[in-house]
């Protein structure tokens, strides 16, 4: 057995405001080892990017409020550690990659500037040190490093993910979470951008959460995979488990709803109505209402954990009689 | 089958303090009645701009714009807005493309007022909601306001607009790219409806090569404002000849266990549109450059029946 690197168990987050309270993340676990990805997949507002947040512990609160569970890091509870704690893990064990390269950057510091910054927090290292660093790291994501002092406006957008790539590995960390890290890029620079992560992932034996609604791209670079749906995670197992033997009606329908470029279909299969409001969800299994499959007692009650095997795991009433 | 919309050699290009871009560059085409045109290429390739030129939402440099057998290149003011009756937009963005001051139905009846289409409000007020009922957004949405809305359903509402005069030809540019995948195939389900129901054309730009497969009959995939190859929607994803094609059909990423790893992976990114010169635009990167391919621009050849490539080379790397 590898090394158990993050072990999320029952992870609820939620936003609260005056008018509401948003159920983001509703009972999220999951385990990684050192040098695993794991892709959480789901649709907008299914509370991915929640979880990373709060991971980081960077919830913005309030609103955003971490009401339960635990988030083990290397044996160290991350959610009993202080704010000076987590700084000093933020960007440097744990970093992470956001989706939009373009806001991501400072626009006013050069891209060398920026990734030496996080050298020099976590490092005692001189300044000029730092500044090798920086241009060695740019060099390892593919540009040259005598870019190193130029403005990030200088750089088109697949170049920009490169530097915030750089910036989150300068400090090899053990954990890199990547939010959507390719969704704003052309597909040709997509494919360029996933190789280097394969590469640099291999390289450094980094653990990897890919947070993405992309199907495709976590078959490209993942081991595992979480279906989100509404907070919940209601599909995991290994990129096998979850790529040839889906369960979940919700897993199914996220999978028939992509065109596919192989085989000729007249019309895409649909999911049935809309992602269920995170301020209101619906009492029972949260996708009942959109699920062909749904019974009486699918509309109450906490839907049960299937191990289908050793690595797959469902919630859903369907697989309860055959287990 | 009749072709509804014809362009030739259609050029656009805007000048700026560092030289001419070349937007479009000498782009041919027709489309026939009831059929789709998938336009595919990457940011900068120039696709959006083709739709809204054609549309004369941007003036043409030079060229030549043919809509159902009239020429359409230069129209007076007056014309323009007949034709545009004839010939509408969905635009990628829902949430910027919809006036957020504005209920629904004034968004989607617009055009009926433009055009004193309707004698009453009554009468807007029923072509509304016919329409509305149409694109599958419910009557109560009448009087909702864009931001009571989620993206799908603002969707919906930018192709009722479209509708609403009874178009014959769409330009949809990106209308699906900002959806989830399970409303993005809500959406398109509903395009590809409408379209049989109503003998609809569409030009359909968009970056993703799965969406466009699924929905187009025939492809022109475009690099920096020209069109690189061209063919049938089975045929372009069965038998690509254009190295730029072929990356870019290996570029995506399937959604599966054990995909073959057989992925071409292209250098450097594209470059810009500014000054260019005489020669093929995608030799910068690509794997079989010759030093021909850097002084002159290839032409676009027939390489199989109805399947255009734009390569020096292209029997060569193909053995054809």
């Amino acid at each position: 057995m590898a090394e158990k690197i993050l072990d999320v168990k029952d992870l609820e987050i939620r936003y609260v405001t005056d008018e509401e309270t948003v159920k983001a993340v509703n009972g999220i676990s999951f385990t990684l080892e050192k040098g695993e990805s794991i892709g959480l997949v789901g649709e907008t507002g299914a509370g991915k990017t929640t979880t990373a947040l709060g991971i980081l512990r960077l919830v913005p609160d309030p609103p955003g409020e971490i009401v339960g569970g635990s988030i083990e890091f290397k044996g160290r509870q991350l959610l009993d550690l202080t704010e000076k704690e987590m700084r000093q893990i933020r960007g440097g064990q744990i970093s992470m990659i956001f989706q939009d390269p373009m806001t991501s950057l400072n626009p006013v510091m050069t891209v060398g500037e920026q990734i030496a910054e996080v050298v020099l927090l976590h490092n005692k290292i001189s300044k000029a040190e730092a500044r090798k660093k920086a241009m060695e790291m740019l060099e390892q994501v593919g540009i040259p490093g005598e870019r190193c002092d130029e403005y990030p406006h200088q750089f088109s957008g697949g170049m920009k993910q490169r530097v915030v790539i750089a910036i989150a590995l300068a400090c090899s960390p053990e954990l890199l979470i990547a939010d959507e890290p390719t969704t704003a890029l052309d597909v040709t620079i997509q494919a360029q951008v996933l190789e280097l992560m394969r590469k640099l992932k291999q390289e450094y034996n980094t653990s990897l959460i890919l947070i993405t609604h992309d199907l495709g791209v976590v078959a490209k670079i993942c081991d595992k995979v979480a279906v989100v749906y509404a907070g919940e995670v209601i599909e995991s197992g290994t990129l096998k488990d979850i790529y040839t033997d889906k369960r979940h009606p919700y897993t199914i329908g996220l999978f028939d709803s992509l065109p596919d470029i192989e085989n000729d279909s007249e019309s895409l299969k649909v999911i049935q109505g809309m992602v269920p409001d995170p301020s209101n969800l619906p009492d029972g299994c949260k996708f009942h209402p959109r699920c062909p499959h749904a019974t009486e007692a699918c509309k109450t009650g906490v839907m049960p954990s299937i191990q289908v095997s050793e690595t797959h795991m469902v919630r859903c009433n369907r697989f309860s009689a055959e287990v | 089958m009749s072709e509804i919309l014809r362009v030739e050699d259609l050029k656009k290009y805007f000048e700026t303090k560092k030289g001419t871009l070349h937007a479009v560059d000498g782009v041919t085409f027709t489309v026939e009645a009831g059929k789709t045109l998938g336009i595919v290429g990457e940011s900068g390739c120039g696709k959006s701009t083709l739709g809204r030129v054609i549309l004369h939402l941007h003036e043409r440099t030079d060229g030549k714009i043919v809509f159902q057998g009239e020429d359409i290149s230069d129209v007076s003011p007056a014309k323009l807005k007949a034709l545009r009756k004839d010939m509408q937009i969905i635009f990628q963005d829902p949430y910027a493309s919809l006036n957020p001051r504005m209920s629904l139905g004034n968004i989607i009846g617009e055009p009926l007022e433009i055009y004193g289409m309707c004698k009453s409000k009554e009468e807007k007020e029923k072509k509304v909601r016919e329409i509305m009922d149409v694109v599958g957004l419910a009557s109560r949405t009448y009087y909702l306001y864009p931001h009571e809305l989620d993206g799908g359903r603002r969707q919906r509402v930018g192709i009722a607009r479209a509708l609403i005069l009874d178009p014959k030809l769409i330009v949809c540019d990106e209308p699906v790219s900002a959806l989830d995948v399970s409303i993005q195939a809500q959406i398109l389900n509903l395009m590809m409806e409408l379209q049989k129901e109503r003998g609809l054309t569409y030009l359909f730009i968009t970056h993703n090569l799965s969406v466009v497969k699924h929905i187009s009959d025939d492809i022109t995939v475009m690099y920096l404002g020209q069109m690189v190859e061209k063919a049938d929607s089975a045929e372009i994803f069965k038998h690509q000849y254009h190295p730029y094609t072929k990356a870019l059909i290996s570029a995506i990423p399937l959604p599966k266990y054990d995909a073959p790893d057989n992925q071409i992976i292209l250098k450097g990114e594209i470059t810009s549109p500014i000054n260019v010169t005489k020669s093929c635009r995608f030799a910068p990167r690509c794997i079989y450059a010759k030093p021909e391919c850097f002084n002159t621009e290839p032409q676009l050849e027939e390489v199989a029946p109805n399947h255009f490539v734009k390569c020096h080379f292209v029997k060569e790397i193909n053995n054809l």
